[in-house]
């Protein structure tokens, strides 16, 4: 294929991967949320294959393959599991409303093009003009994290932020050195399984998993 | 050989106390792993001093007087933090507040805390840092909450959010790190050796370099606890058990600090050495100031300590954030002496509360009756922290005042102000605990005093005498970040 076309098809896939992280910003069921997150991942998987394949870079389609493996199989099912056995499939509260989000997430997107312009302008790679939708989704799952109340989603808006710095790795510089790159793999997996044994106990203890009954440690 | 030794030590050690850390020999098992850890980094040590900096396993790991310092002093202080939390935690037990489960995870996350500290120390990857860095979050979170009451729950909870959000931010900036490296280096694994990065820092370009510090400051910093990153931290401390409170105020936030300080060297050599300075004095001073003025408003002993750490960590900060050799040595020297003087305070801290059953600074009363050496030593400890002489923190922080009232003199006010407030507010509480009426009540086991007063007898003896090897040790280190 040709370049410009590859080109525009990658960016084609980080266009999506920005769709979906305002979709999950927007969304209020849990449910829904895990469907999302697996469907970045997928985006995120296949625009690293295809720069795997225009560059001939192997170890850029293990982490694809590493990337349909943890983000779109294993840790939605995983979570899927959890929310089912913790009966948890409420609607998500926000801190602010969800329209006032998303006029926020569009001055980030703002912010983040603003800053990676510089940046973007010296790459060497064909996929750099997609850095600086990296970083958008990066802090959209940033103000994620931040705005809701309940602990799955808050998790939910750390993964996806994680699937964010793997495509700026990705559209910056062809992606990380592969032992790192297998490095930040496991330490994503160890940490969603911590986050899963922590569903349980602050479920035990509180009996729900709102963060607002954890706001006791305060200064006086 | 050596080096093979410290990181596969502890790794045995966790896999061992995972198996067996519910028995009646754990606590000595743990301490004996431990042991032999501080074993191998001593002998790493004196090899490192004899022949030189090395580097094994194609470079991916490097060793030089900078970090082989924090490695001794890491495996020191895991030592006896290990033989501290015989007794402590056996007296935890006795109280009903630990289950065998969790003395097996505690031991085996205690063993993996400390190998992935030297992993971080020693790997020459910046990647393989930062995924150790990572590693060490991950690690002590489930430590944090080991009594599984609500607060330490909230604790770890926020300790996890914070800090995985935290270190998300360095990934960015190792990411652009490795964009710029990939210029002038090429691309593949080596280019984020820092050995390779350190020979090429003049060339790498500078907007790209200033961008990813100031992701990996904000990213590392957040587990060095500079304010305002810094809310995960009194709460992680006070709700853990003492020998985890201990480590992350003595070990921890040195190993963060210590990636800041290697990132620095790197950002100096693209853009000289005022930017990352002048965000390093800011975040520092930021920190000193505003951790003084929380400790007068603390309730309980552990966290007073705890913010009393973020205000140590501040000042080391602004020393490396001042440069130059005065500086750096003296950063390097608060960096030993406050670890030592930190873990030391926190023992005494953890049995004062096991014999007065509370964290709560009002009831703990009239230690020194009940238990001279715990008294004592929380009197001596705290003297030590305030930077009363003849202790090490005194000339640390001497010369850091001195340093700053020469280059930055703007900036010495603060200093003291923060400084005298800390001690007024510390001296203020910890003098009626020591002294004064007591009810307290005797303990099933033994307190263990003898790491207390080895650490508080070596930053003494560093405020008294430094000996010529380790002035030597520290100024090598001091002219390679200076």
């Amino acid at each position: 294929m040709d370049q410009t076309l590859i080109g525009q098809f990658v960016s084609l896939l980080a266009a999506i991967l920005l769709l979906i992280s305002f979709a999950m910003l927007s969304q209020r069921r849990v449910l829904t949320l895990i469907k999302l997150f697996a469907w970045q991942g997928a985006a995120l998987a296949a625009s690293t294959a295809i720069v795997a394949h225009t560059t001939g870079q192997p170890h850029l389609y293990f982490s694809a393959g590493l990337t349909v493996l943890l983000k779109v199989m294993l840790i939605p099912w995983a979570l899927h599991r959890l929310i089912d056995r913790l009966f948890v499939r409420w609607d998500v509260e926000t801190l602010i409303n969800i329209p006032a989000t998303m006029l926020i997430g569009i001055g980030l997107v703002i912010f983040a093009f603003a800053l990676a312009a510089p940046i973007s302008h010296m790459a060497g790679t064909f996929t750099r003009s997609t850095l600086g939708i990296a970083m958008a989704s990066i802090l959209i799952s940033f103000l994620m994290m931040i705005v809701r109340r309940k602990a799955v989603p808050q998790v939910i808006g750390f993964l996806a932020m994680e699937n964010g710095l793997f495509f700026a790795a990705t559209s910056a510089t062809y992606g990380m050195p592969l032992v790192v790159e297998l490095g930040v793999a496991l330490d994503v997996l160890v940490g969603t399984f911590i986050f899963g044994i922590f569903f349980f106990h602050i479920r035990e203890q509180f009996d729900s998993l709102d963060i607002r009954h954890m706001e006791k440690l305060k200064e006086e | 050989m050596e080096l093979a030794l410290v990181l596969s030590a502890p790794l045995i050690g966790c896999l061992l106390l995972a198996l067996a850390g519910h028995r009646r020999f754990a606590p000595e098992l743990n301490a004996v792993m431990s042991l032999v850890t501080f074993a191998a980094a001593a002998l790493l040590t004196v090899r490192v001093i004899a022949r030189g900096p090395l580097t094994a396993m194609q470079a991916q790991f490097f060793v030089d007087s900078f970090n082989v310092f924090l490695v001794a002093l890491t495996a020191f202080v895991a030592f006896t933090t290990a033989l501290f939390s015989r007794p402590y935690m056996r007296i935890e037990a006795h109280h009903g507040r630990l289950n065998p489960a969790r003395l097996r995870l505690y031991h085996s996350m205690y063993q993996l805390f400390t190998f992935t500290m030297l992993l971080c120390l020693l790997s020459n990857n910046v990647g393989i840092m930062w995924v150790a860095m990572e590693g060490a979050t991950l690690s002590t979170v489930l430590l944090v909450s080991l009594y599984r009451t609500p607060a330490s729950l909230e604790a770890a909870w926020k300790y996890f959010i914070l800090c995985s959000v935290g270190i998300a931010q360095a990934l960015f900036g190792v990411i652009l790190l490795y964009f710029a490296a990939e210029k002038v280096l090429g691309p593949g694994g080596t280019s984020l050796l820092w050995t390779r990065l350190f020979d090429v820092r003049t060339e790498l370009e500078p907007t790209v370099l200033s961008l990813s510090f100031v992701f990996l400051l904000v990213g590392f910093g957040t587990k060095v606890g500079l304010v305002p990153l810094h809310n995960w931290l009194p709460d992680a401390h006070a709700e853990g058990p003492t020998p985890v409170s201990a480590v992350l105020s003595g070990l921890l936030l040195n190993v963060a600090l210590y990636a800041v300080v290697r990132s620095k060297v790197l950002v100096d050599g693209a853009l000289g050495r005022n930017f990352s300075g002048a965000l390093m004095m800011g975040f520092g001073l930021l920190s000193v100031v505003v951790a003084a003025f929380f400790l007068s408003r603390q309730k309980d002993i552990k966290r007073m300590f705890a913010y009393s750490s973020i205000e140590h960590m501040g000042i080391m900060t602004f020393a490396f954030g001042m440069g130059g050799a005065v500086a750096a040595f003296a950063g390097l020297l608060h960096m030993t002496v406050h670890s030592l003087t930190k873990s030391a305070i926190f023992f005494t801290v953890g049995h004062a509360a096991q014999k007065t059953g509370t964290q709560n600074m009002a009831d703990i009363r009239g230690l020194i009756e009940t238990n001279p050496t715990v008294g004592w030593g929380l009197a001596v400890g705290s003297l030590a922290i305030l930077g009363m002489p003849p202790f090490g923190v005194f000339t640390s922080e001497f010369m850091v005042l001195t340093t700053a009232m020469h280059e930055h003199p703007w900036a010495t006010p603060f200093l003291l102000i923060a400084l005298g407030v800390a001690f007024a507010a510390i001296f203020g509480k910890v003098q009626p605990m020591v002294f004064g009426e007591t009810s307290a009540r005797r303990l099933p086991h033994p307190p263990a005093l003898v790491p207390v007063f080895v650490h508080l007898a070596i930053v003494l003896m560093l405020g008294l005498y430094i000996p010529p090897y380790l002035i030597a040790w520290y100024r090598q280190a001091a002219a390679l970040i200076g």
